[in-house]
């Protein structure tokens, strides 16, 4: 597989003309703005991946009255914190992404659910809200938004648990099928985006899906915001264009001894040196919500491994038994196998029920905990068992 | 304890009595006061009119709904991977050893409580807290020490 290179973008912190923006996509047919979306290639940047495009006309297609918007902001992840420096310093392009997704669908309300963490935000969020609703009010259109606020759990950035939390219940998430663009918030047709998907929609429209387009690859289209942290000389927030391999990122952010990096947090994949070379960061490859986190080799995998299991035993809602007893099993168990308790084929067992766990489990939460256990356990076993 | 005198009422004329205005009344309150106490949890359910037990099975199920008490500061200290890697560990015992108190406990004067959380989304200036909405970033043991004499004049 050819690698694109890395090459550096700016195009979500870019400043632009957002009331000539908005102009321009309020004067378009919902089917043009869908239209331009879809060719664009879009799709969600909160890790999920999902065709913007393709959400947009499902939620459009519905004959409800009533649709909502709703911005997840609820960035909980693992080594990504990528969307608040977006809401920090270009909320007004997700205001605008949310005005334009609603011009889309035919949705008069939107709702951004930001995370608990982010409250200190708040007040200048507002305060751009505040000049937002007065700058479409003057090009004649008319769009409402409110902010929800998160109080500190992780699978409340699952789209249903989203909704119920929303809907002032426990976080736990809903069975699909009805999907949310049939039946989200309040049982309406709901397009649910990430922060970044919305300002991405919104600089596609801006400058044309022919330009955006000309950027990554054809299974992971545009440019993306990473999250870089851990073993590096340059932690931060970085716009590259997608398609490049984990070496070229590593030979720009590594220290010299990079041994393995994490793409996509805690629920996402653990990539060793050997294969650097030959993973592509984007769909094709290793997909990711934008956390790179890097390790030399003065980190113990074991602990890394360790950490994130018991992030997960602690997030888990506790709603379905795969999920729930299975977080807390992989947990005793790679304890048992380190202190010599247990076998070290004990893992293998153990990786079966990551497996199962990815079956059974009835969101995305339980289901990919086995992708970070498999990876470490597979590429890093002698440091679980010694 | 804290008493709530009108308080529930006033935040339900704000934010209505459906079941979606059950979380930000639950988050105003724990503003104002760090943590729900049984009394203000039923007067919500009264409010809203819906039982005290989905109230409480509701702030359960959210970290920051604490159901027990809390001091007037509220420390967590973010313990996820990239945190734990920077020092995490010095920021707590440092933070224990001036407010002599261990993780999960509250400072006698109720000044305090220092707790543990998941990621806060300061992964690239770690070791990272919120000292109530506050995050502070970047600490060492010597920098903690600054940010906690701070609340403690206030």
């Amino acid at each position: 597989m050819k690698s694109k290179g890395l090459t550096k973008v700016d195009l979500i912190f870019e400043s632009i003309d957002a009331k000539e923006v908005l102009a321009k996509a309020f004067s378009m047919t919902p089917e043009e703005i869908i239209n331009q979306v879809l060719e664009s290639g879009l799709k969600g940047r909160g890790g999920a991946g999902f065709p913007t495009g393709m959400k947009w006309k499902f939620t459009a297609a519905e004959k409800d009255p009533e649709k909502y918007i709703v911005c997840n902001a609820d960035e909980g992840e693992p080594g990504t914190f990528k969307d608040r420096e977006i809401l920090d310093r270009v909320v007004y392009k997700v205001y605008g992404g949310m005005a334009i997704a609603g011009k889309a669908m035919g949705a008069k309300k939107g709702y951004i659910y930001l995370r608990g963490e982010y409250r200190f935000l708040l007040p200048q969020l507002y305060l751009e809200l505040h000049k937002f609703q007065k700058m479409i009010a003057e090009i004649g259109y008319d769009f409402t938004i409110e902010y929800r606020m998160g109080s500190g759990a992780y699978i409340c950035g699952e789209e249903s648990a989203l909704f119920e939390s929303i809907e002032g219940f426990r976080g736990e998430p809903r069975n699909k099928p009805p999907y949310p663009t049939t039946s989200g918030l309040f049982s309406k047709p709901t397009s649910i985006n990430n922060v970044e998907t919305l300002v991405t929609a919104m600089m596609i429209i801006a400058k044309g899906p022919q330009e955006y387009v000309k950027l990554g690859t054809k299974d992971s289209r545009g440019s993306k915001v990473f999250s870089i942290s851990g073993d590096t000389p340059i932690p931060g927030i970085f716009e590259l264009e997608l398609g490049m391999t984990v070496q070229e990122f590593v030979n720009e952010f590594g220290d010299g001894d990079t041994k393995a990096v994490q793409v996509g947090g805690a629920s996402g994949f653990c990539v060793p040196r050997k294969k650097f070379e030959d993973t592509i960061i984007g769909f094709e490859g290793v997909p990711t919500g934008g956390s790179m986190k890097l390790f030399n080799s003065s980190r113990s995998m074991y602990n890394v491994l360790h950490n994130y299991l018991d992030f997960f035993t602690e997030e888990s809602c506790g709603q379905c038994t795969p999920c729930r007893v299975g977080c807390q099993q992989l947990l005793k168990g790679v304890e048992k196998v380190k202190k010599g308790e247990a076998k070290s084929t004990y893992l293998n067992e153990l990786v079966k029920l990551a497996d199962t766990m990815k079956v059974a489990s009835k969101c995305g939460l339980g289901q990919s905990v086995g992708n970070a256990f498999r990876s470490i356990v597979e590429n890093f076993r002698e440091e679980i068992i010694y | 304890m804290y008493q709530t005198g009108n308080m529930v009422k006033e935040l339900a004329d704000k934010y209505g009595r459906k079941r979606e205005s059950l979380m930000p009344i639950l988050q105003d309150i724990v503003k104002k006061h760090n943590y729900l106490t049984d009394e203000a949890m039923v007067e919500v359910a009264t409010e809203l009119d819906i039982s005290a037990a989905e109230v409480y099975g509701t702030a359960s199920f959210y970290t920051f709904l604490d159901t027990e008490e809390r001091g007037k500061n509220v420390i967590r200290v973010c313990k996820t991977i990239t945190c734990s890697m920077k020092g995490k560990n010095d920021v707590i015992s440092t933070l224990e050893e001036i407010l002599k108190i261990k993780v999960g406990q509250t400072t006698p004067d109720k000044m305090f409580t220092l707790l543990e959380t998941n990621c806060i989304g300061w992964c690239h200036k770690a070791p990272a807290m919120l000292v109530n909405d506050m995050p502070y970033t970047d600490l060492s043991s010597e920098t903690v020490i600054d940010v906690i004499k701070g609340y403690m004049r206030k």
